[in-house]
């Protein structure tokens, strides 16, 4: 297949302000050499798709912003980063994998993608609150979490080394041939590691069934990607590898979906590895202590006004006739749920002072 | 003049080999690039080239000669400007050869080469009676591996040159025959890059055994060994394991280099979280291997490249497996306690023997796991003795030599009659210069000048 041109589907330059709000269009890049094209289609969602997207969405935003609060009540401790405004990443892709079947690993900033994965907003709260029935039993931390039950394997706090593990899940997969992929995220930060282009080559020379997804959120902490990728086309990072890349708009829900569901079936069908590069913008700091310096506040202030993923699909709702007062009942439940979860978080005890020593190993010896 | 031609080194550490095959006979005229000869060790074959033109005058090794020394000349040659005459030398047997091998290259080795026979305690796992067969710790481990391997389909090894290569160092020998290449997984030279897609892959359930052409290449790798693998357990609350064995040769070989020669036993033994073990002869790498593999946390294995071709009495059993966390007293005493681990366990039994003749009774402790450290054992020696040496083939500082003073000063200092010493590698990047370098590292003259010290004697 695919002697055609690669299709670029967004603006040339990643742009100085502001995130992309893009609908995909063919520029004049250059042709990439005998690599497939993937297609990015919008997805169709049917009315109760949408609800759910919009749920998903808004849960993570409201315990983000829960979690924010609690650090500044100093209830959450060390490094926490907030998701805020990359949900649509997680919500579109999560979506359409299949639970108990992929795997999903991520870096430091995994909140969202716990939630995205099921797992109980009450154990993932009470872990950030460092208590004994939070998911790490409290010894993980904001950046530390897992549930291998879900098939989330963490949660990484070294920036570049959930590539590798994620590319070896996916060994595991071909190895067991479950029929498995593995969704291995990493920022545009991370996409400069060396260990991510080690990982690249393996897993296309392996053939392996992993779909590398760069959450391009514009900053590596403060260094804005033109400030520190010579190719600022992240999808196009894998290209000497032979892995065919896609850029999607990643504040758009849908388009996430869409893509996603082409890749998949690209990385089902045995042929290697996808290699995602998702636009998308974090209205936070890059943790809770980040002095902002690097950005105005109105390059904030414009995305969230034109570029909001929840706001996005809320104003698709409304177009397709849910009420007003459905949403806010919506908001309301997630809320609710976001308040219990910080309530379980505060109220849970400390872990047990024996717990310092134990799951160092798991035998005895 | 003729011109000697002599049985090369494959390796740094080849001291004897096989001459499997003649290519020329005597009168052929060879010139520059013509293959004479194979040559074969037990990690090896080399064709052997003629680098002078000439005149093959005598060949003074048959073909099929097993254990032709290094440097010992194997053939002669009439170099084409010399007159016919001056072939015929007078007669030489051909095995003469063979037996003056040249000083130098066996001086180098001769600790190396030394077959162990040095009085060892037997082995208490071991009963009494229990057949037993002589093997290389090389083929230890390759059992080890396969064995394994046959049980547990969710083995498997991952590393540069494990497969098609059949180990840089033959470890891995037959693995890809048996197993195929699914299981034994050639990768490019990218030691981060695979070390990590070990562990995710252990993190999703299988048990890899991922190599090290040598752990001095695992220092690209660290991270995944320390972050990704050794902290799991404990950042997840015990749900996600990582059961996984990093393992490679080890310390000092011969003549490589600062680069290529450093001991890693006591960094990887400060990680909690870690295995680390780092067996002497050929039992302790197979039994240890085997557990190595079956255990459910992240193992860091230690071999060492001057070991792999020594062969040790192994006993008999199947599945052969020892328990981890476990010293061996390897050589029972009471005047003295020499503990040590890899190969300065055979420096601490030579001294032993050394000390034996002026009447010094020196226990040896092989302590065979780093991490966990079997305290009890050398704690339970020190009160036997009351005094204590430790051998250790790497740097001083920081070491696991000095992780025993402390546990002597803090949980043994009743029971000492001495200070505890340190006998170690000198505390420099490792020289090349074979004076430097056989300066620079620990012997067993050094570790019986120590015992003496603290005997007091």
């Amino acid at each position: 297949m695919a002697k055609t041109p690669q299709k670029a589907s967004s603006k040339s330059k990643i742009p100085a302000k502001g995130a992309t709000k893009t609908t995909p269009k063919k520029t004049a890049a250059k042709p990439a050499s005998r690599l497939p094209v993937l297609k990015t289609p919008i997805y169709k969602a049917s009315k109760a798709e949408l609800m759910e997207f919009y749920e998903q969405m808004l849960l993570i935003r409201r315990f983000e912003e829960k979690a924010g609060q609690l650090y500044g009540l100093g209830l959450i401790g060390g490094f926490c980063h907030l998701y805020i405004g990359q949900e649509a990443v997680v919500t579109g892709l999560q979506s359409a994998i299949e639970p108990g079947k992929d795997s999903v690993i991520t870096g430091y900033r995994d909140h969202g993608h716990m939630l995205a994965c099921g797992i109980d907003p009450n154990i993932v709260m009470a872990e950030l609150t460092g208590r004994a029935s939070g998911i790490s039993k409290g010894k993980g931390g904001s950046m530390h979490m897992f549930s291998v039950e879900h098939g989330f394997y963490g949660g990484h706090g070294i920036v570049g080394a959930q590539v590798s593990l994620g590319t070896g899940l996916a060994f595991g997969h071909k190895y067991k041939e479950d029929g498995g992929v593995c969704l291995a995220y990493f920022g545009d930060g991370a996409s400069n590691q060396g260990q991510v282009y080690e990982s690249f080559n393996m897993a296309e020379l392996w053939k392996l069934p992993v779909i590398f997804v760069i959450e391009n959120n514009q900053y590596a902490m403060g260094t804005s990607v033109n400030r520190s990728s010579s190719e600022d086309q992240l999808y196009r990072r894998g290209e000497s590898f032979r892995i065919p890349g896609v850029q999607v708009d990643g504040m758009d829900v849908l388009a996430v979906r869409g893509a996603v569901e082409e890749a998949l079936k690209y990385v089902r069908g045995g042929k290697g590895p996808v290699l995602m590069e998702l636009k998308t913008y974090r209205y936070r700091g890059h943790s809770m202590s980040d002095p902002a310096k690097y950005r105005s506040r109105d390059e904030v202030q414009d995305v969230r006004e034109k570029s909001d993923p929840i706001e996005r699909l809320k104003a698709m709702l409304l177009k397709q006739g849910v009420k007003e007062e459905d949403l806010k009942a919506l908001d309301k439940k997630v809320r609710k749920t976001v308040l219990e979860a910080a309530d379980f978080a505060e109220e849970s005890p400390e872990p047990e002072p024996s717990e310092l020593y134990t799951d160092v190993l798991v035998e005895q010896y | 003049m003729a011109i000697e031609l002599k049985m090369p080194a494959l390796s740094p550490t080849m001291e004897e080999g096989t001459l499997a095959k003649w290519f020329v006979k005597e009168g052929d005229e060879v010139s520059s690039g013509d293959i004479l000869a194979e040559i074969e060790t037990d990690k090896a074959t080399m064709e052997f080239e003629a680098v002078d033109e000439g005149v093959i005058s005598k060949i003074l090794v048959a073909e099929g000669t097993d254990e032709v020394a290094v440097g010992a000349v194997i053939a002669e040659m009439i170099g084409e400007d010399e007159e016919e005459s001056a072939a015929p030398t007078p007669a030489s047997t051909p095995e003469a050869p063979v037996e003056s091998a040249p000083e130098p290259a066996a001086e180098m080795a001769s600790e190396v080469t030394k077959p162990s026979s040095v009085s060892r305690a037997s082995d208490p796992a071991i009963p009494e009676g229990t057949p037993m067969t002589a093997i290389t710790v090389r083929e230890a481990l390759r059992d080890a591996m396969a064995e394994e391997m046959r049980t547990d389909d969710s083995v498997f090894v991952m590393g540069e040159e494990v497969a098609e290569y059949q180990g840089a160092y033959k470890v891995t020998q037959g693995l890809l025959d048996e197993f195929g290449g699914k299981r034994v997984i050639d990768t490019p030279i990218t030691e981060h890059g695979f070390a990590g897609i070990g562990a995710g892959a252990a993190m999703g359930g299988l048990k890899p055994i991922v190599e090290f052409m040598t752990f001095n290449f695992a220092m690209q790798a660290i991270d995944h060994i320390i972050n990704s693998a050794a902290k799991t357990n404990y950042m997840s609350g015990g749900q996600m394991r990582c059961p996984i064995v990093f393992r490679g040769p080890n310390g000092a070989a011969s003549r490589v280099g600062a680069q290529h020669s450093q001991n890693y036993g006591p960094w990887y033994a400060s990680v909690p979280g870690l295995i680390v073990i780092a067996p002497y002869d050929a039992a302790d790498a197979k039994g240890l291997m085997k557990a190595a593999i079956r255990c459910p946390d992240p193992v860091v294995f230690l071999e060492n490249e001057l070991l792999y071709g020594r062969s040790f009495e192994i006993p008999e059993v199947d599945d052969y497996v020892l328990p981890i966390g476990k010293a061996r007293i390897v050589r029972e005493g009471t005047d003295v306690t020499i503990i040590s681990y890899s190969i300065g366990v055979g420096l601490a039994l030579e001294a032993a023997d050394a000390l034996a003749d002026e009447g010094v009774d020196a226990e040896v402790i092989d302590l065979r796991t780093l991490r966990p450290l079997d305290t009890e054992t050398v704690l339970k020696s020190l009160a036997k003795t009351n005094r204590l040496v430790v051998a250790e083939e790497g740097w001083p500082t920081c070491s696991i030599a000095s992780e025993i003073i402390a546990l002597c000063m803090e949980q043994g200092f009743d029971d000492l009659d001495a200070p505890v010493m340190r006998v170690t590698n000198e505390d420099v990047p490792l020289p090349y210069a074979a004076n430097l370098e056989k300066a620079a590292l620990i012997d067993t003259d050094r570790i019986i000048t120590a015992v003496k010290k603290v005997c007091y004697r």
